[in-house]
């Protein structure tokens, strides 16, 4: 598996498309610092970038990957190598390409105008780890929804349904629930909604950073505990790593069943 | 009063002088009770107590004296009385460690208590495990300064005020430390008073708390994570400046409430990481201006009846929301703060923006009608609600709009000063050695 | 060495093998033949592992293969189209081939008789079909596998290397291997081919050496013997 991984990622860091990713985000990066050389403030306009972008290249270079590599994966199944270790390795390596383009991107402008030493590297930390996470999340969702459908077009358009739904159809579902059922209480069942939805989950974590105050003002014992406690830095944490395996499962049952 | 200085202020200073006597106390000395020191002294005579540990149970003081500590002596009230008592005017009291009055349910004792006096002086004491701290009552032209006040209240029912004025006229509170209290400062039926420099933190209920008082003064004030800052209820003419408000989380936590208050200034004061930072509730003509609003979960909530408001001048920045206006007040002004979330251009380059700014976002409605929406802050599905509401609102109130929204921030704004906090944060409950534990510069009070 | 019993499998709906017995237990050169969608790939990605039968067994050396991914080192296979990783470099791509499967290789021998040393620093992404073909070609045939499956393995190639590859086949029959070729060049099965497999909508309609095929048919030529067989069949159906 760590072959195929290894030849999966050198062969994505040499893509122009990671360079093209990287680059963005550099330029992004440095022009937020440019403007505006207080380093928290860009740490908060990236956070806002990271939940809707880091899921969408994720996604979008996750089934493009897979659908490129189709018949190069033909040619590692007659290899005398484990099918199981073929999926895991290409993802691994996708996930692995897109997390490198994000992080150093992203964390090359922040070195030089000095992040460590200020009061934000913590902030910025957190930043990085939420956007590898959801590279990770989103190019495993990605994978699976390729490895389902051998039609590249509808591929591809479920994989971008499959972001707009956790990216924006999802909140407006919850939102439109919350105001439906604001007759009874609905503390848990919107914390719960929340941490089954990654972006949202990813979302909470950064509000746990910027919007504490705001938080703080629920009335609900359960929000409180939650958010006020590191319960829910545990909590959010816990369930990212299962959106992180989960799907990475199903890849594996796919692909164990799947013809080529 | 300047006739109290004359006769007494001055004559510690000329020791020599003949009417008046030094009393000197200690463990060692022939006199080495408080009490009897002060039943030995007579009018404008200094007792000294040096050094030792006194508890002598309640110390009535009932005719003009110094009371003066070196040493720090400590009055002990073994958790069981109301310590030192002051029924006298022309009082001063100053150097003690005084501790221990015990909770009670029945009376409200305190470390020193102000009977009906005038002319008192309380200064850089050390009030430790105190039930009430300093308690003034029907009392008037009195100086609080430089005390520390520190209690280990839990719960309301159960605490009292570190420094409480009931019914007084002309008091100054001055560079004050309290904590662990009910509320830090707690002022009914108090007029023409200045509370100034002083740090509240970690108070059950409010750091600062008005009740029907008028023409007050607060400033430079720091109000650190208290249950809520600082509450001003039904009072008139009160100016508010250069505090700063830090920290106040909770369900029903604020920097600062005003409820029927007329009449007021707002100014310079400086709201951060407050869970609100102004509560407003049916308050008129109040004026906020050059303050600034950080990171506050709700940088104002203005509720019903709020009329003839002018917030102009203030910086909000990075606020989960700038403002939640529920009031038709046809006649408030919001024009020319900054917001950092304005969107806006300015082509003609005056600084201000070319197009109105519309602080009420579409989702702070949403969640003030369900709270837990909240959890969907800064999604991208309410970042598209609210420019949808923005570009055409509905929801929102027409008249709540910055005309002149500034395109960068206020730098004049907030005259709050950090090296203002009154004494250096240290672990609670841990004595500091006071500035000045002497009579000298006493007299600069009432320059 | 491989044996295959009731082979079944469908694509959906499309039953693509509908009981497939096959044995090849002695050295030689068959070809698989058959119409377009016949099912000639999907017998030989189903020895390899890579499609899944709905029922019936494989085995290869004996051991049933279902699950199993070790057995692959002993097959050499080409794949119909060869697509690979476009930033890979041709030398980088049989340097990781080599790197997965460990046995030893012969990459060098290879790449001299196709002619692809001045294209090894050059990427995938940039190589011509033909050119392609022999880097797929260089992958198949490094390996000492006691089983080869050649599928198309003359798409693209020129005139020169085409002869060069049937050498290449010649020479590895000689060595004793067991050879599977489909193929739609029946030049190239009558040249090479010892043996013919012809498939007909899921099932062996023929097996036999290429002179019983041509005795069955009364045609002295494969392309001809082929389509009449094909042409019986339709009038069989028809009738």
């Amino acid at each position: 598996m760590f072959k195929i991984l290894k030849y999966s990622f050198f062969d994505l860091i040499r893509s122009r498309w990671t360079y093209i990713y990287c680059g963005f985000y550099m330029l992004f990066t440095f022009s937020l610092l440019w403007l505006s050389s207080d380093l928290s403030k860009v740490v908060i306009s990236l956070m806002n970038v990271v939940l809707l972008l880091c899921p969408l290249i994720a996604t979008m270079f996750g089934v493009m990957y897979y659908y490129n590599s189709r018949e190069f994966t033909e040619l590692l199944l007659a290899q005398p190598v484990k099918r199981t270790s073929i999926f895991l390795g290409q993802y691994l390596g996708v996930a692995a390409s897109l997390s490198a383009s994000w992080v150093i991107g992203v964390g090359f402008p922040f070195l030089i105008y000095g992040v460590f030493g200020s009061a934000q590297a913590g902030n910025f930390l957190m930043l990085l780890l939420i956007g590898v996470v959801l590279s990770f999340v989103f190019s495993a969702i990605a994978f699976f929804i390729a490895l389902k459908n051998e039609n590249r077009i509808k591929g591809f358009g479920l994989a971008i349904l499959a972001w707009l739904f956790f990216a924006v159809i999802y909140d407006g579902i919850l939102l439109l629930s919350l105001s439906l059922l604001s007759e009874y209480p609905v503390e848990k069942f919107s914390l719960i909604a929340s941490v089954l939805n990654p972006i949202d989950l990813s979302r909470i974590l950064i509000l746990l950073k910027l919007d504490i105050s705001a938080l703080m003002g629920f009335t609900g014992a359960v929000f409180r505990k939650f958010l006020g406690t590191g319960l829910g830095m545990v909590v959010s944490m816990a369930v990212l790593a299962v959106w992180v395996v989960l799907p990475v499962l199903s890849i594996r049952r796919v692909a164990m069943r799947k013809d080529f | 009063m300047f006739r109290w200085i004359l006769t007494c202020f001055l004559i510690p200073m000329g020791q020599g002088a003949i009417w008046a006597n030094n009393i000197l106390v200690c463990p060692t000395c022939p006199v080495f009770s408080v009490k009897e020191g002060i039943r030995l002294a007579g009018p404008c005579d200094t007792v000294t107590v040096d050094g030792g540990h006194f508890a002598e149970g309640n110390l009535l003081i009932d005719k003009e004296l110094w009371l003066i500590g070196k040493n720090w002596p400590v009055l002990d009230g073994e958790g069981k009385t109301e310590i030192i008592t002051v029924a006298s005017n022309h009082v001063h009291i100053e150097g003690f460690k005084i501790e221990n009055v015990g909770t009670s349910y029945t009376e409200d004792r305190a470390a020193i208590r102000l009977q009906e006096v005038s002319d008192f002086c309380i200064k850089n004491n050390q009030l430790k495990n105190a039930f009430f701290g300093i308690y003034s009552q029907h009392s008037k032209n009195g100086i609080i300064e430089g005390n520390t006040i520190h209690g280990e209240a839990k719960e309301e029912v159960s605490s009292g005020n570190a420094i409480h004025l009931w019914y007084c006229d002309n008091i100054k509170i001055i560079n004050n430390w309290t904590s662990g209290h009910r509320d830090g400062i707690y002022l009914e039926f108090v007029n023409s008073s200045t509370i100034k420099g002083n740090l509240s933190e970690h108070n059950v209920r409010y750091g600062l708390h008005f009740m029907f008082s008028n023409d007050d003064n607060y400033l430079q004030n720091t109000f650190r994570n208290n249950g809520a800052g600082v509450a001003v209820m039904y009072s008139k003419r009160i100016g508010m400046h250069g505090n700063l408000f830090e920290k106040n989380w909770g369900p029903s936590a604020f920097g600062l409430l005003l409820k029927e208050i007329h009449d007021s200034e707002i100014e310079g004061n400086q709201f951060q990481e407050n869970t609100v930072g102004i509560f407003a509730e049916t308050s008129n003509r109040i004026v906020y201006t050059k303050n600034n609003f950080i990171q506050n979960g709700w940088a104002m909530r203005i509720s019903g009846g709020c009329q003839n408001l002018q917030i102009t001048s203030n910086n909000f920045i990075g606020n989960s929301f700038d403002l939640a206006v529920h009031t038709s007040g046809a006649d408030n002004k919001f024009d020319g703060n900054f917001w950092s979330d304005y969107a806006g251009y300015d082509l003609d380059h005056n600084g201000i923006g070319d197009v109105p700014h519309r602080p009420m976002k579409l989702f702070s409605h949403v969640v003030s009608q369900t709270p837990e929406s909240m959890i969907l802050l800064r999604s991208l599905f309410v970042d598209i609600l609210n420019f949808s509401e923005k570009v055409s609102p509905i929801f929102t109130p027409e008249n709540v709009v910055d005309n002149q929204p500034r395109m960068k921030k206020w730098t004049a704004a907030s005259t709050v000063k950090t090296t203002n906090t009154p004494l250096p944060k240290a672990l609670p409950g841990k004595f500091l050695q006071p500035a000045l534990n002497s009579q000298e510069g006493a007299d600069n009070h009432f320059k | 060495m491989i044996s295959i019993q009731q082979l079944h499998k469908s694509f959906g709906t499309n039953k693509v093998l509908r009981g497939i017995d096959l044995e090849f237990d002695q050295p030689g050169i068959t070809a698989v033949l058959g119409p377009n969608g016949s099912g000639k790939t999907t017998i030989i990605k189903s020895i390899l592992g890579m499609v899944l039968p709905d029922s019936g067994t494989i085995s290869v050396q004996g051991e049933n293969i279902s699950g199993k991914w070790r057995y692959r080192n002993q097959i050499a296979y080409l794949p119909q189209i060869a697509r690979f990783p476009e930033n890979l470099t041709v030398a980088e791509l049989i340097r990781m081939v080599k790197d997965l499967n460990t046995s030893t290789a012969q990459d060098e021998a290879i790449i001299s008789l196709f002619e692809l040393r001045p294209f090894l620093d050059k990427r995938l992404g940039n190589l011509s079909g033909g050119t392609r073909q022999k880097v797929n070609l260089v992958l198949t045939f490094m390996y000492d596998c006691p089983i080869i499956f050649l599928d198309e393995p003359t798409a693209g190639l020129d005139p020169i290397s085409m002869v060069r590859l049937k050498e290449l086949i010649h020479q590895q029959r000689l060595l004793g291997k067991t050879i599977l070729i489909t193929t739609h060049v029946m030049s190239l099965v009558e040249e090479l081919a010892e043996e013919v497999v012809f498939l007909l909508e899921g099932q062996i309609h023929f097996r036999g050496s290429l002179k019983e095929l041509k005795e069955k048919s009364e045609e002295t030529n494969v392309e001809r013997a082929i389509a009449k067989l094909l042409e019986k069949q339709i009038t069989e159906m028809s009738a």
